[in-house]
Protein backbone atom coordinates (compact mmCIF):
# COMPACT_ATOMS: atom_id res chain seq x y z
CA UNK A 1 0.00 0.00 0.00
CA UNK A 2 1.20 3.50 -0.91
CA UNK A 3 -0.03 6.89 0.32
CA UNK A 4 -0.69 9.54 -2.31
CA UNK A 5 -1.05 13.01 -0.83
CA UNK A 6 -2.09 16.07 -2.84
CA UNK A 7 -0.72 19.09 -0.99
CA UNK A 8 -2.70 21.47 -3.23
CA UNK A 9 -5.95 20.06 -1.82
CA UNK A 10 -4.90 20.11 1.85
CA UNK A 11 -6.41 23.02 3.80
CA UNK A 12 -5.24 21.81 7.21
CA UNK A 13 -8.18 19.93 8.71
CA UNK A 14 -5.56 17.81 10.53
CA UNK A 15 -7.76 14.74 10.59
CA UNK A 16 -4.90 12.56 9.28
CA UNK A 17 -2.52 13.81 11.94
CA UNK A 18 -5.05 12.99 14.67
CA UNK A 19 -5.92 9.54 13.34
CA UNK A 20 -2.53 8.38 12.06
CA UNK A 21 0.32 10.38 13.63
CA UNK A 22 2.71 7.57 12.70
CA UNK A 23 2.08 8.38 9.03
CA UNK A 24 1.28 12.09 9.00
CA UNK A 25 2.89 15.10 10.65
CA UNK A 26 1.87 18.75 10.33
CA UNK A 27 4.06 21.70 9.40
CA UNK A 28 4.17 24.99 11.33
CA UNK A 29 1.06 26.22 9.53
CA UNK A 30 -0.87 23.03 10.16
CA UNK A 31 -0.68 21.49 6.68
CA UNK A 32 -0.18 17.74 6.43
CA UNK A 33 3.22 16.19 5.76
CA UNK A 34 3.59 12.48 4.93
CA UNK A 35 6.13 10.97 7.30
CA UNK A 36 7.08 7.85 5.37
CA UNK A 37 8.78 7.15 2.07
CA UNK A 38 7.67 4.12 0.11
CA UNK A 39 5.13 1.47 1.11
CA UNK A 40 3.02 1.71 4.25
CA UNK A 41 4.13 -0.88 6.84
CA UNK A 42 1.53 -3.65 7.06
CA UNK A 43 0.81 -2.80 10.70
CA UNK A 44 -0.21 0.75 9.69
CA UNK A 45 -2.31 0.00 6.62
CA UNK A 46 -5.58 0.30 8.54
CA UNK A 47 -4.51 3.71 9.83
CA UNK A 48 -3.56 4.89 6.36
CA UNK A 49 -7.01 3.87 5.14
CA UNK A 50 -8.60 5.68 8.09
CA UNK A 51 -6.70 8.88 7.26
CA UNK A 52 -7.80 8.69 3.63
CA UNK A 53 -11.42 7.97 4.57
CA UNK A 54 -11.66 11.00 6.85
CA UNK A 55 -10.03 13.72 4.77
CA UNK A 56 -12.80 16.23 3.99
CA UNK A 57 -10.86 17.49 0.97
CA UNK A 58 -10.00 14.08 -0.56
CA UNK A 59 -6.33 15.06 -0.42
CA UNK A 60 -5.23 11.57 0.64
CA UNK A 61 -5.62 8.36 -1.31
CA UNK A 62 -4.17 4.93 -0.67
CA UNK A 63 -3.28 2.66 -3.55
CA UNK A 64 -2.31 -1.01 -3.48
CA UNK B 1 -38.11 42.13 -5.28
CA UNK B 2 -36.73 43.25 -1.94
CA UNK B 3 -39.44 45.90 -1.54
CA UNK B 4 -42.06 43.16 -1.29
CA UNK B 5 -40.14 40.81 1.01
CA UNK B 6 -41.58 40.13 4.48
CA UNK B 7 -39.59 41.82 7.25
CA UNK B 8 -36.61 39.87 8.61
CA UNK B 9 -37.66 37.82 11.64
CA UNK B 10 -41.38 37.61 10.70
CA UNK B 11 -43.07 34.17 10.46
CA UNK B 12 -42.31 31.94 7.45
CA UNK B 13 -44.97 30.01 5.50
CA UNK B 14 -42.86 28.09 2.97
CA UNK B 15 -39.17 27.48 3.70
CA UNK B 16 -38.47 26.77 0.00
CA UNK B 17 -39.50 30.26 -1.13
CA UNK B 18 -39.36 32.50 1.96
CA UNK B 19 -36.95 31.03 4.52
CA UNK B 20 -35.59 33.12 7.40
CA UNK B 21 -32.78 31.68 9.51
CA UNK B 22 -33.24 34.33 12.21
CA UNK B 23 -36.72 33.14 13.26
CA UNK B 24 -37.55 31.04 16.32
CA UNK B 25 -39.16 28.43 14.02
CA UNK B 26 -35.80 27.91 12.31
CA UNK B 27 -34.08 27.73 15.69
CA UNK B 28 -36.46 24.98 16.80
CA UNK B 29 -36.50 22.88 13.62
CA UNK B 30 -33.51 23.72 11.38
CA UNK B 31 -32.52 20.08 10.91
CA UNK B 32 -36.00 19.06 9.71
CA UNK B 33 -36.16 22.12 7.46
CA UNK B 34 -32.85 21.15 5.76
CA UNK B 35 -33.95 17.52 5.33
CA UNK B 36 -37.28 18.59 3.83
CA UNK B 37 -35.67 21.09 1.46
CA UNK B 38 -32.95 18.66 0.39
CA UNK B 39 -35.64 16.27 -0.85
CA UNK B 40 -38.00 18.65 -2.60
CA UNK B 41 -35.97 21.75 -3.49
CA UNK B 42 -32.29 21.39 -2.92
CA UNK B 43 -31.59 25.13 -3.35
CA UNK B 44 -34.18 27.30 -1.58
CA UNK B 45 -34.59 31.04 -2.08
CA UNK B 46 -35.90 33.91 0.02
CA UNK B 47 -36.41 37.56 -0.86
CA UNK B 48 -35.49 38.48 2.70
CA UNK B 49 -32.16 40.17 3.45
CA UNK B 50 -32.16 41.52 -0.09
CA UNK B 51 -32.27 38.07 -1.72
CA UNK B 52 -30.74 34.92 -0.23
CA UNK B 53 -30.12 31.35 -1.48
CA UNK B 54 -29.98 28.24 0.68
CA UNK B 55 -28.40 25.12 -0.85
CA UNK B 56 -28.89 21.94 1.22
CA UNK B 57 -26.96 19.23 -0.67
CA UNK B 58 -23.34 18.44 0.20
CA UNK B 59 -22.44 18.62 -3.49
CA UNK B 60 -23.73 22.19 -3.94
CA UNK B 61 -22.39 23.45 -0.62
CA UNK B 62 -18.96 22.01 -1.39
CA UNK B 63 -18.98 23.48 -4.90
CA UNK B 64 -19.72 26.98 -3.57
CA UNK B 65 -17.21 26.73 -0.73
CA UNK B 66 -14.49 25.83 -3.25
CA UNK B 67 -15.48 28.47 -5.81
CA UNK B 68 -13.78 31.77 -5.05
CA UNK B 69 -14.27 32.92 -8.63
CA UNK B 70 -18.07 33.34 -8.48
CA UNK B 71 -18.46 33.86 -4.74
CA UNK B 72 -16.89 36.45 -2.43
CA UNK B 73 -16.40 36.21 1.33
CA UNK B 74 -16.70 39.97 1.88
CA UNK B 75 -20.07 39.19 3.47
CA UNK B 76 -20.19 36.07 5.65
CA UNK B 77 -23.10 37.01 7.96
CA UNK B 78 -26.38 37.40 6.09
CA UNK B 79 -27.86 40.73 7.21
CA UNK B 80 -30.15 43.40 5.76
CA UNK B 81 -27.09 45.52 4.92
CA UNK B 82 -24.69 44.08 2.38
CA UNK B 83 -21.01 44.86 2.80
CA UNK B 84 -19.99 45.79 -0.74
CA UNK B 85 -16.77 47.21 -2.13
CA UNK B 86 -14.63 45.74 0.67
CA UNK B 87 -13.10 42.84 -1.28
CA UNK B 88 -10.50 41.43 -1.17
CA UNK B 89 -9.73 42.39 2.47
CA UNK B 90 -13.19 42.61 4.05
CA UNK B 91 -14.03 43.80 7.56
CA UNK B 92 -12.63 40.79 9.47
CA UNK B 93 -9.64 39.26 7.64
CA UNK B 94 -9.07 36.48 6.76
CA UNK B 95 -12.65 35.15 7.07
CA UNK B 96 -13.99 38.06 4.97
CA UNK B 97 -11.05 38.06 2.56
CA UNK B 98 -10.78 36.74 -0.98
CA UNK B 99 -7.68 35.57 -2.85
CA UNK B 100 -4.98 36.68 -3.10
CA UNK B 101 -5.14 38.80 0.09
CA UNK B 102 -6.78 35.92 1.96
CA UNK B 103 -3.65 33.79 1.96
CA UNK B 104 -1.51 36.65 3.29
CA UNK B 105 -3.91 37.33 6.17
CA UNK B 106 -4.44 33.66 6.97
CA UNK B 107 -0.75 32.75 7.07
CA UNK B 108 -0.19 35.36 9.76
CA UNK B 109 -2.56 33.42 12.03
CA UNK B 110 -2.06 29.78 11.06
CA UNK B 111 0.98 29.10 13.32
CA UNK B 112 -0.93 30.25 16.41
CA UNK B 113 -3.77 27.79 15.72
CA UNK B 114 -1.85 24.73 14.51
CA UNK B 115 -2.41 21.48 16.44
CA UNK B 116 1.00 21.72 18.07
CA UNK B 117 0.41 25.34 19.15
CA UNK B 118 -2.99 24.47 20.60
CA UNK B 119 -1.93 21.33 22.51
CA UNK B 120 -0.32 23.24 25.42
CA UNK B 121 -3.67 24.98 26.09
CA UNK B 122 -5.32 21.67 26.98
CA UNK B 123 -4.05 21.59 30.55
CA UNK B 124 -5.50 24.97 31.55
CA UNK B 125 -8.72 24.24 29.65
CA UNK B 126 -9.13 20.98 31.54
CA UNK B 127 -8.48 22.67 34.89
CA UNK B 128 -11.05 25.34 34.06
CA UNK B 129 -13.66 22.75 33.02
CA UNK B 130 -13.00 20.85 36.24
CA UNK B 131 -13.53 24.00 38.31
CA UNK B 132 -16.78 24.72 36.45
CA UNK B 133 -17.88 21.16 37.18
CA UNK B 134 -17.22 21.72 40.91
CA UNK B 135 -19.79 24.51 40.70
CA UNK B 136 -22.19 22.48 38.57
CA UNK B 137 -22.13 19.54 40.98
CA UNK B 138 -22.50 21.85 43.99
CA UNK B 139 -25.47 23.62 42.38
CA UNK B 140 -27.16 20.35 41.29
CA UNK B 141 -29.25 18.37 40.77
CA UNK B 142 -30.94 20.97 38.49
CA UNK B 143 -28.43 22.90 36.38
CA UNK B 144 -28.24 24.47 32.94
CA UNK B 145 -25.58 22.70 30.88
CA UNK B 146 -25.36 25.68 28.51
CA UNK B 147 -25.58 28.66 30.89
CA UNK B 148 -23.66 27.09 33.78
CA UNK B 149 -21.05 25.21 31.74
CA UNK B 150 -20.77 25.30 27.92
CA UNK B 151 -20.89 29.07 27.39
CA UNK B 152 -18.00 29.79 29.76
CA UNK B 153 -15.41 27.44 28.28
CA UNK B 154 -14.58 29.11 24.93
CA UNK B 155 -14.74 32.58 26.50
CA UNK B 156 -12.01 31.56 28.91
CA UNK B 157 -9.82 29.96 26.24
CA UNK B 158 -10.10 32.86 23.78
CA UNK B 159 -9.62 35.49 26.47
CA UNK B 160 -6.43 33.72 27.52
CA UNK B 161 -5.12 33.52 23.94
CA UNK B 162 -5.91 37.13 23.09
CA UNK B 163 -4.97 38.58 26.45
CA UNK B 164 -8.28 40.20 27.42
CA UNK B 165 -10.13 39.85 30.75
CA UNK B 166 -12.27 36.76 31.04
CA UNK B 167 -14.68 38.90 33.07
CA UNK B 168 -15.62 40.63 29.79
CA UNK B 169 -17.39 37.40 28.76
CA UNK B 170 -20.88 38.88 29.08
CA UNK B 171 -19.89 41.68 26.71
CA UNK B 172 -18.55 39.17 24.14
CA UNK B 173 -21.83 37.29 24.34
CA UNK B 174 -23.75 40.58 23.87
CA UNK B 175 -21.77 41.34 20.70
CA UNK B 176 -22.44 37.83 19.44
CA UNK B 177 -26.18 38.10 20.05
CA UNK B 178 -26.45 41.38 18.14
CA UNK B 179 -24.02 40.66 15.32
CA UNK B 180 -24.54 36.95 14.73
CA UNK B 181 -27.91 35.85 16.10
CA UNK B 182 -30.09 38.84 15.20
CA UNK B 183 -28.00 40.74 12.63
CA UNK B 184 -29.28 44.27 12.11
CA UNK B 185 -32.30 43.71 14.39
CA UNK B 186 -31.06 44.62 17.89
CA UNK B 187 -29.44 47.88 19.07
CA UNK B 188 -26.62 47.80 21.65
CA UNK B 189 -27.55 48.77 25.22
CA UNK B 190 -26.16 52.24 25.99
CA UNK B 191 -23.90 51.14 28.82
CA UNK B 192 -22.23 48.39 26.79
CA UNK B 193 -20.92 50.24 23.76
CA UNK B 194 -20.11 48.74 20.40
CA UNK B 195 -17.58 46.12 19.42
CA UNK B 196 -15.51 48.88 17.79
CA UNK B 197 -15.34 50.80 21.10
CA UNK B 198 -14.27 47.62 22.87
CA UNK B 199 -11.55 46.82 20.31
CA UNK B 200 -10.12 50.34 20.56
CA UNK B 201 -10.01 49.94 24.33
CA UNK B 202 -8.22 46.56 24.42
CA UNK B 203 -5.76 47.52 21.66
CA UNK B 204 -4.88 50.70 23.53
CA UNK B 205 -4.30 48.66 26.69
CA UNK B 206 -1.95 46.36 24.78
CA UNK B 207 -0.06 49.30 23.27
CA UNK B 208 0.50 50.80 26.73
CA UNK B 209 1.39 47.47 28.31
CA UNK B 210 2.82 45.13 25.63
CA UNK B 211 2.17 41.45 26.27
CA UNK B 212 3.06 38.08 24.80
CA UNK B 213 -0.38 37.11 23.51
CA UNK B 214 -2.20 37.05 20.18
CA UNK B 215 -3.03 40.78 20.23
CA UNK B 216 0.60 41.55 21.06
CA UNK B 217 1.70 39.31 18.19
CA UNK B 218 -0.57 41.14 15.71
CA UNK B 219 0.56 44.58 16.92
CA UNK B 220 4.22 43.55 16.57
CA UNK B 221 3.79 41.82 13.20
CA UNK B 222 5.85 43.45 10.46
CA UNK B 223 5.82 43.08 6.69
CA UNK B 224 8.92 44.61 5.12
CA UNK B 225 9.35 46.56 8.34
CA UNK B 226 5.81 47.95 8.27
CA UNK B 227 3.04 47.08 10.77
CA UNK B 228 -0.28 45.69 9.57
CA UNK B 229 -2.94 48.23 8.64
CA UNK B 230 -5.00 49.30 11.69
CA UNK B 231 -8.24 48.05 10.10
CA UNK B 232 -6.58 44.69 9.41
CA UNK B 233 -5.53 44.40 13.07
CA UNK B 234 -8.97 45.49 14.34
CA UNK B 235 -10.80 43.12 12.02
CA UNK B 236 -8.61 40.14 12.84
CA UNK B 237 -8.95 40.72 16.60
CA UNK B 238 -12.74 41.03 16.22
CA UNK B 239 -12.75 37.79 14.28
CA UNK B 240 -10.65 35.82 16.74
CA UNK B 241 -12.59 37.29 19.67
CA UNK B 242 -16.03 36.36 18.39
CA UNK B 243 -15.68 33.46 15.96
CA UNK B 244 -14.59 30.89 18.54
CA UNK B 245 -17.14 31.60 21.25
CA UNK B 246 -20.75 30.83 20.33
CA UNK B 247 -19.55 28.24 17.82
CA UNK B 248 -17.66 26.11 20.35
CA UNK B 249 -20.24 26.79 23.06
CA UNK B 250 -22.88 25.47 20.64
CA UNK B 251 -20.92 22.31 19.87
CA UNK B 252 -20.37 21.56 23.56
CA UNK B 253 -24.01 22.30 24.41
CA UNK B 254 -25.41 20.21 21.55
CA UNK B 255 -23.15 17.30 22.50
CA UNK B 256 -24.37 17.43 26.10
CA UNK B 257 -27.98 17.66 24.83
CA UNK B 258 -27.31 14.47 22.89
CA UNK B 259 -25.69 12.70 25.84
CA UNK B 260 -28.54 13.72 28.17
CA UNK B 261 -30.91 11.81 25.87
CA UNK B 262 -28.70 8.80 25.02
CA UNK B 263 -27.57 6.81 28.06
CA UNK B 264 -26.01 4.13 25.85
CA UNK B 265 -23.67 6.68 24.25
CA UNK B 266 -22.75 8.04 27.71
CA UNK B 267 -21.94 4.55 28.91
CA UNK B 268 -19.83 3.74 25.85
CA UNK B 269 -17.76 6.92 26.19
CA UNK B 270 -17.10 6.16 29.86
CA UNK B 271 -16.28 2.48 29.31
CA UNK B 272 -14.39 2.93 26.02
CA UNK B 273 -12.56 6.27 26.27
CA UNK B 274 -10.58 5.40 23.11
CA UNK B 275 -13.82 6.05 21.19
CA UNK B 276 -13.57 9.76 21.95
CA UNK B 277 -11.51 10.48 18.81
CA UNK B 278 -14.38 9.23 16.65
CA UNK B 279 -17.14 10.49 18.93
CA UNK B 280 -15.87 14.09 18.80
CA UNK B 281 -15.99 14.05 15.00
CA UNK B 282 -19.47 12.52 15.03
CA UNK B 283 -20.70 15.21 17.45
CA UNK B 284 -19.21 17.74 15.02
CA UNK B 285 -20.87 16.10 12.02
CA UNK B 286 -24.29 15.61 13.57
CA UNK B 287 -24.47 18.89 15.49
CA UNK B 288 -22.25 21.11 13.33
CA UNK B 289 -23.04 24.58 14.63
CA UNK B 290 -21.84 26.81 11.82
CA UNK B 291 -23.57 27.98 8.65
CA UNK B 292 -21.33 30.37 6.71
CA UNK B 293 -22.33 32.70 3.91
CA UNK B 294 -20.99 34.12 0.67
CA UNK B 295 -22.10 36.80 -1.75
CA UNK B 296 -22.29 36.14 -5.47
CA UNK B 297 -19.52 38.07 -7.23
CA UNK B 298 -20.29 36.98 -10.79
CA UNK B 299 -23.35 35.29 -12.27
CA UNK B 300 -23.41 31.54 -11.74
CA UNK B 301 -25.84 28.62 -11.70
CA UNK B 302 -25.92 26.20 -8.75
CA UNK B 303 -28.32 23.26 -8.65
CA UNK B 304 -30.17 24.74 -11.62
CA UNK B 305 -30.69 28.08 -9.85
CA UNK B 306 -29.42 31.28 -11.48
CA UNK B 307 -27.59 33.37 -8.90
CA UNK B 308 -27.11 37.09 -9.53
CA UNK B 309 -24.32 39.42 -8.43
CA UNK B 310 -24.66 40.52 -4.77
CA UNK B 311 -27.17 37.79 -3.88
CA UNK B 312 -26.51 36.24 -0.47
CA UNK B 313 -25.82 32.48 -0.32
CA UNK B 314 -25.95 30.61 2.97
CA UNK B 315 -23.59 27.64 3.33
CA UNK B 316 -25.28 25.33 5.85
CA UNK B 317 -22.42 22.92 6.57
CA UNK B 318 -24.68 21.11 9.08
CA UNK B 319 -27.09 20.34 6.21
CA UNK B 320 -24.17 19.04 4.09
CA UNK B 321 -23.25 16.77 7.01
CA UNK B 322 -26.66 15.09 6.94
CA UNK B 323 -26.88 14.54 3.19
CA UNK B 324 -27.50 10.82 2.56
CA UNK B 325 -25.64 11.15 -0.76
CA UNK B 326 -22.47 11.99 1.18
CA UNK B 327 -22.77 9.92 4.37
CA UNK B 328 -23.98 6.40 5.12
CA UNK B 329 -26.89 6.45 7.58
CA UNK B 330 -26.62 10.25 7.49
CA UNK B 331 -29.56 10.77 9.85
CA UNK B 332 -28.17 8.43 12.51
CA UNK B 333 -25.69 9.41 15.22
CA UNK B 334 -23.04 6.67 15.16
CA UNK B 335 -20.66 7.25 18.04
CA UNK B 336 -17.87 5.12 16.54
CA UNK B 337 -18.35 6.20 12.90
CA UNK B 338 -15.01 5.47 11.19
CA UNK B 339 -15.60 7.11 7.79
CA UNK B 340 -16.50 10.69 8.49
CA UNK B 341 -15.47 13.43 6.05
CA UNK B 342 -17.68 15.94 7.82
CA UNK B 343 -17.70 19.60 6.85
CA UNK B 344 -18.33 21.07 10.31
CA UNK B 345 -15.25 23.29 9.93
CA UNK B 346 -16.10 24.25 6.38
CA UNK B 347 -14.53 23.21 3.10
CA UNK B 348 -11.99 24.95 0.90
CA UNK B 349 -9.57 27.76 1.72
CA UNK B 350 -11.64 29.18 4.59
CA UNK B 351 -11.45 26.01 6.74
CA UNK B 352 -12.11 27.14 10.33
CA UNK B 353 -8.87 28.63 11.59
CA UNK B 354 -9.70 27.59 15.17
CA UNK B 355 -10.71 24.01 14.37
CA UNK B 356 -7.95 22.46 16.48
CA UNK B 357 -8.82 24.69 19.40
CA UNK B 358 -12.54 23.91 19.07
CA UNK B 359 -11.90 20.18 18.81
CA UNK B 360 -9.71 20.24 21.93
CA UNK B 361 -12.28 22.26 23.90
CA UNK B 362 -15.13 19.96 22.86
CA UNK B 363 -13.25 16.80 23.81
CA UNK B 364 -12.04 18.15 27.16
CA UNK B 365 -15.47 19.62 28.01
CA UNK B 366 -17.22 16.28 27.41
CA UNK B 367 -14.55 14.30 29.27
CA UNK B 368 -14.68 16.55 32.31
CA UNK B 369 -18.49 16.60 32.37
CA UNK B 370 -18.76 12.79 32.17
CA UNK B 371 -16.01 12.31 34.75
CA UNK B 372 -18.12 14.15 37.31
CA UNK B 373 -21.66 13.63 36.00
CA UNK B 374 -21.87 10.27 34.24
CA UNK B 375 -25.65 10.16 34.57
CA UNK B 376 -27.99 13.03 33.67
CA UNK B 377 -31.18 13.74 31.71
CA UNK B 378 -33.10 16.67 30.29
CA UNK B 379 -35.02 18.33 33.12
CA UNK B 380 -37.68 19.57 30.71
CA UNK B 381 -37.29 18.86 26.97
CA UNK B 382 -39.66 21.75 26.13
CA UNK B 383 -37.47 24.22 28.02
CA UNK B 384 -34.45 23.65 25.73
CA UNK B 385 -33.98 26.75 23.57
CA UNK B 386 -31.83 26.67 20.43
CA UNK B 387 -30.19 29.78 18.94
CA UNK B 388 -31.32 31.34 15.70
CA UNK B 389 -29.00 32.73 13.03
CA UNK B 390 -25.96 31.11 11.47
CA UNK B 391 -24.62 29.46 14.63
CA UNK B 392 -26.82 26.70 16.00
CA UNK B 393 -26.71 25.35 19.53
CA UNK B 394 -28.74 25.17 22.75
CA UNK B 395 -28.74 28.47 24.65
CA UNK B 396 -30.88 27.09 27.49
CA UNK B 397 -30.36 23.46 28.42
CA UNK B 398 -31.80 22.53 31.83
CA UNK B 399 -30.65 19.09 32.94
CA UNK B 400 -31.10 16.98 36.05
CA UNK B 401 -28.07 15.22 37.50
CA UNK B 402 -29.03 11.67 38.42
CA UNK B 403 -27.50 9.93 41.44
CA UNK B 404 -24.18 11.35 42.68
Amino acid sequence: MQIEFDRTKCVGHNRCYLLAPELFDVDDEGYAVVRIDGPVPASLEAKAQLAADNCPEYAITVVD
Amino acid sequence: MTGTAPPEGSPVEDWATDFDHTTSAWAADATDIWDDLRERCPVAHSDRFGGTWLPTRHEDISAIAHDTEHFTSQGVIVAPFKPVGLAPVGYAPPITSDPPFHEFARRILLPAFSPKAVAPLEESTRAFCASLMDQVVAAGPLVDASVDYAEHIPVRVIAQMLGVPESDGDRFRGFIHRILEKPGQVAPPEDEGTLINYLEHIIEEHREDPRDDLIGYLLDYRVDGEPLAPEHIDGTIALTLLAGIDTTWSAIGASLWHLARHPDDRRRLIEEPELMTFAVEEFLRFYAPVTMARMVSSEVEIGGCPMAVDDWVLLPFPAANRDPEAFEAADEFVIDRERNRHAAFGLGIHRCLGSNLARMELRVAIEEWLARVPDFELADPDAVRWSSGQVRGPRELPVRIVGG
